[in-house]
């Protein structure tokens, strides 16, 4: 199957500068061939020096960057030494780059059309007469529809499925041997991303094309590789085929990243790798995770182990490989603390509504309410004391909507939000009364932007503790350390900025200031979304150990599309027993790092500019849509058992028993919690 | 696209408009009118009366800013209270003066800054680019009127190339400018390019480090079509707006470049006029200046959008 080594990185050291005047390596001593017909992942957290590794294999470093040793070879070439000429020759004709974003990727100022042009002249092989219609076949071949009129859109205009998929045609045109994708579907929707590894995985075996796929997600690369390698600090820790380097790798930095992985069919809560690589240059003279290891001894401190060829195939670079094995990799985890019993009802929305939609001048001086759909509509959820309620949903589903609407910071257009017997909550932020505020506390999806980069962290704690407790003085300052406890942070992070922490100990501030105000309702907009997998682990932890203390954090599932209810019910039964055809669709997407599954695509990934304005939200991706009625009546809800309530015209009969997907157990983390 | 531009050109006519009203009223607000600033000393009692009955000026103010704005509207910004004259055609000398160095300035700098920019961009942090970067840096900081007085003393006076200040009255004809016209024309450069220059050199830096730009790279296309197809017209879309701003405050009259070179262009005539107290002539002259600046952003909005399909065109929303 597999043929002659085609990319041959050999001994490949990269370093920058820093501060200090000193090279900081952040690849070091790479050494990784690729055969032709082999798709191989390489896999690691930011940081890790993969996608640096992937952009040398083309020759190319980013500014700062320069080589301190070593080669890396096309074809018996090395493209770090070889005159730019030729490098273009290479570049997009040998092997093409299938970029992370491509909405920033494709030149904002050029047609669709115009850029696959320019690919196909630089190494078409190809007539200048026949490249519209070599255009038109490569967009059909990453099957777009109208690729006629694909061509003769800006970027801008297409969806960012649509921008990948004309990135995949772009890297096609010059019909190279190598394809590198560097995280092609991060930062896409799960249905959507399910679609593009199922194009992409189909490319590779079509087109007989050599595959290096670096991600940090596991899932998405077991759906496309046979071979995977694992990075750490600029190392390569592991290098085997894919299913054991999925289910038993014998490296225990791999075998902490599967267990800090959210599984669907595991109700416990994955395992958190404690503590953080080392940053360029400061990995000591022995093994870079040496720190982090469960299974370290003392020479493992003082000799940097080499990569060593394991028996079964494969390298690792551990001194201790079959001890590693010892280390569990899933089902290991805490389970989440129970539910139980729970209070009164906290909150409840009641039929909201809510809309984007601008007042013109005119409507405002004539009174008059903005027309159109509202991005939010008919959404019924109650919140109980010491209940988690998750809602979820594909971007644009209206998650952070309502979560904003439940802050004060949008208005609803229709409905109430009623608040602990008080009655309604007065729609904005500017009309509640302290003590509503303090009780209602949101914590943001990025911690960069949601904490101020200019105040230390003993500033940023002080704010609600002034604020809502009237606290100063040494009594701020113990209350400020107490809280920061709490959060698995010391006492010494109080004159830090931001900027000094990492993104897992900036969440955890954030999540130290929500809880600052005691609030009886935390809302989470995908805390831990912008996070490393590892990193993740540890903040779902670290909320589930603060929801025991204040009885705060969910149970129960409500899933959304177009800003509608599709289903809402116990977590372990809208995961065990997904009934609406979205939920089905959107779990079934859901990767899971395992060799050999494969997603359940069902609903088409198109762009749905506003939710229909009658009948079912649904119905434009429906695959088990009944008929018209789906278009014109609001479906009914359903009762699927207890609390579990389905929207959908389709008998409550037929929605259990006609299941797709079976074995899908509980707890996939919420998006917002 | 004709949608927008009909919006907004109405909306900058809405814009001078109201800025007219609050030139009308400023000048209102001031203490005296044209009667006590042409009787100066005898400016009381019945010769004063006489007076603003004489012009006008007794009526109520609506009635006379409805009669100025219709008048500017035609193009009769009426008479100087300093010497009788209409002050359009007083107004229109001075402003074809500005224009001809406004001009000039703009035809040298533009293409200059342009060139220096993008080539200090994609020299980043090599030696011509530090050493024409800290030249730009003096150029803005050293005020104008330094630099100008150097330059008469030293191209003026000790070498005496060129001379040092303008002789030519405001109605001359154009080519009577010409060679004065040189050294005010370098000082107005060099502030100008300093500034547009920093701002395409920025962009220019952006751009190339962006995502896009490292997959053209990637794509193999070679550099000087990355420079050219893939980077310049995105990095010059800032340097739209800046210099639409350099042009509106060339039109505005340079006052400090204009009064050192003794230059009769719009600034040097609103200085003067301030001093002589001709309120009607600086009412005019503020109407002219900020219709120049409305105008100018106008058409650099327009250019922005001719050049970026991204504010031209429907945004998709993204899934």
């Amino acid at each position: 199957m597999t043929g002659d080594v085609l990319i041959d990185v050999q001994n490949l050291s990269i370093g920058f500068t820093g501060r200090s005047g000193k090279l900081l390596p952040v690849l070091r001593n790479i050494d990784l061939g690729v055969r032709r017909g082999e798709t191989v992942g390489i896999v690691g957290e930011s940081g890790s020096g993969k996608s640096t590794l992937a952009l040398a294999m083309m020759g190319y470093l980013k500014h700062g960057l320069r080589v301190i040793s070593g080669r890396s070879l096309f074809d018996g070439r090395d493209l770090l030494t070889m005159p730019s000429c030729e490098l273009q020759r290479i570049r997009g004709g040998k092997i093409a780059l299938i970029p992370q974003n491509s909405g920033q990727s494709l030149s904002p100022n050029l047609r669709v059309g115009a850029q696959l042009t320019e690919a196909l002249a630089l190494h078409g092989k190809l007539a200048l007469s026949a490249f519209p219609a070599r255009v038109i076949q490569l967009l059909q071949q990453v099957r777009l529809p109208d690729p006629e009129v694909i061509a003769s859109r800006y970027p801008h205009e297409l969806s960012g499925g649509q921008q990948q998929r004309v990135a995949i045609a772009m890297a096609l045109a010059g019909d190279p041997e190598a394809l590198l994708l560097d995280e092609p579907t991060t930062g896409l929707d799960v249905t959507t991303q399910a679609h593009i590894l199922a194009l992409l995985s189909d490319i590779a075996v079509r087109l007989d094309k050599v595959m290096v796929y670096v991600s940090h997600d596991l899932g998405a690369i077991a759906r496309v590789c046979s071979r995977v390698v694992v990075m750490y600090a600029g190392e390569i820790v592991l290098d085997g085929d894919a299913t054991s380097v999925l289910t038993n790798p014998g490296h225990p930095y791999a075998r902490g990243l599967l267990a800090s992985i959210p599984r669907l069919g595991n109700p416990n809560l994955p395992m958190a790798l404690e503590g953080r690589p080392p940053p360029p240059g400061d990995a000591g003279p022995g093994c870079s995770f040496v720190d982090r290891c469960a299974i370290a001894e003392a020479p493992c401190r003082s000799e940097r182990p080499g990569l060593q060829p394991l028996p079964a195939g494969g390298r690792v670079r551990c001194r201790l490989p079959e001890r590693a094995g010892s280390i569990p990799t899933k089902r290991a985890g805490k389970p989440a603390s129970a539910g139980g019993s729970f209070g009164e009802p906290l909150v409840r929305l009641s039929n909201l509504a809510i809309s984007y939609a601008r007042q013109s001048l005119v409507d405002q001086l004539l009174g008059r309410k903005p027309q159109g759909v509202p991005t939010v509509d008919r959404v019924n959820i109650e919140i109980r004391q010491g209940e988690v309620i998750g809602l979820v949903g594909e971007s644009g589903s209206g998650k952070s909507t309502i979560l904003k609407a439940v802050a004060g910071l949008v208005g609803p257009a229709n409905g109430e939000i009623a608040y602990d017997r008080s009655g309604a909550l007065p729609a904005t932020v500017e009309q509640r009364r302290p003590e509503q505020l303090r009780e209602i506390q949101l914590i943001f999806q990025n911690p960069d932007e949601s904490l101020n980069p200019r105040h230390t962290i003993e500033q940023i704690l002080a704010q609600p503790l002034q604020l809502y407790f009237g606290l100063s003085g040494d009594a701020l300052r113990k209350r400020s350390i107490a809280i920061l406890e709490r959060v698995r942070l010391g006492a010494h992070y109080l004159d830090r900025l931001p900027s000094q922490l990492s993104g897992g100990e900036k969440q955890r501030v954030a999540i130290a200031r929500a809880f600052a105000a005691e609030p009886k309702l935390l809302l989470c907009d995908e805390v831990t979304s912008a996070l490393d997998v590892s990193v993740q682990a540890a903040v779902l932890d670290l909320l589930d150990q603060l929801r025991r203390d204040v009885r705060a954090l969910s149970d129960r599932v409500a899933v959304l599309y177009q800003g509608r209810l599709c289903e809402i019910g116990p977590a372990a039964a809208v995961y065990s027993r997904p009934c609406h055809p979205y939920t089905e669709a959107l779990l079934g997407a859901v990767l899971e790092p395992e060799p050999g599954a494969r997603p359940i695509l069902m609903a088409e990934d198109i762009v749905e500019l506003s939710p229909p304005a009658k009948g079912c939200p649904f119905q434009r991706r429906c695959h088990r849509k009944v008929g018209s009625i789906c278009e014109s009546t609001t479906p009914p809800q359903r009762n699927a058992g207890a609390e579990h309530v389905i929207h959908c015209h389709i008998p409550i009969g037929e929605l259990t028993s006609a299941q797709t997907v079976s074995t899908l157990g509980n707890a996939v983390r919420p998006h917002v919690q | 696209m004709l949608r927008i531009f009909i919006h907004r050109l109405l909306l900058g006519i809405a814009t001078v408009a109201i800025v007219s009203g609050i030139i009308f009223a400023a000048v209102e607000a001031l203490p005296g009118d044209a009667c006590t600033a042409i009787l100066q000393r005898d400016a009381s009692g019945e010769r004063l009366a006489n007076c603003r009955r004489e012009l006008g000026i007794d009526r109520p103010a609506l009635t006379r800013y409805v009669e100025w704005a219709s008048g500017a509207v035609r193009g009769d910004l009426g008479i100087s209270a300093h010497n009788n004259k209409p002050i359009a055609s007083l107004v229109g000398d001075r402003l074809k003066n500005t224009l001809l160095l406004a001009g000039c300035s703009l035809a040298l700098g533009i293409p200059l800054a342009l060139f220096l920019g993008v080539l200090t961009g994609l020299r980043r942090d090599k030696l011509s680019d530090l050493a024409l970067s800290t030249i730009a840096i003096f150029a803005m900081t050293i005020p104008e009127f330094v630099t100008a007085t150097v330059l008469i003393f030293v191209f003026g006076i000790w070498l005496g190339w060129v001379p040092g200040i303008v002789t030519a009255s405001a109605s001359s004809s154009l080519s009577a400018f010409f060679p004065g016209i040189v050294l005010p024309v370098i000082v107005l450069t060099m502030v100008m390019t300093a500034h547009i220059m920093r701002t395409v050199r920025s962009s220019v830096i952006d751009v190339m480090s962006s995502d896009y730009v490292q997959m053209a790279t990637l794509k193999g296309v070679p550099y000087w079509q990355i420079v050219f197809r893939h980077a310049l017209p995105n990095a010059l879309l800032p340097a739209i707006n800046v210099i639409a701003l350099t042009v509106g405050w060339l039109l505005g009259g340079v006052v400090v470049v204009e009064k050192v070179f003794n230059y009769p262009g719009l600034g040097h005539y609103m200085i003067d006029s301030i001093s002589d107290r001709d309120l009607p002539v600086v009412q005019a002259i503020a109407l002219i200046v900020a219709t120049a600046y409305v105008g100018v952003n106008l058409a650099a909005d327009l250019l922005a959008m001719a050049f970026n399909p991204r504010l031209r065109t429907l945004k998709a929303r993204s899934p």
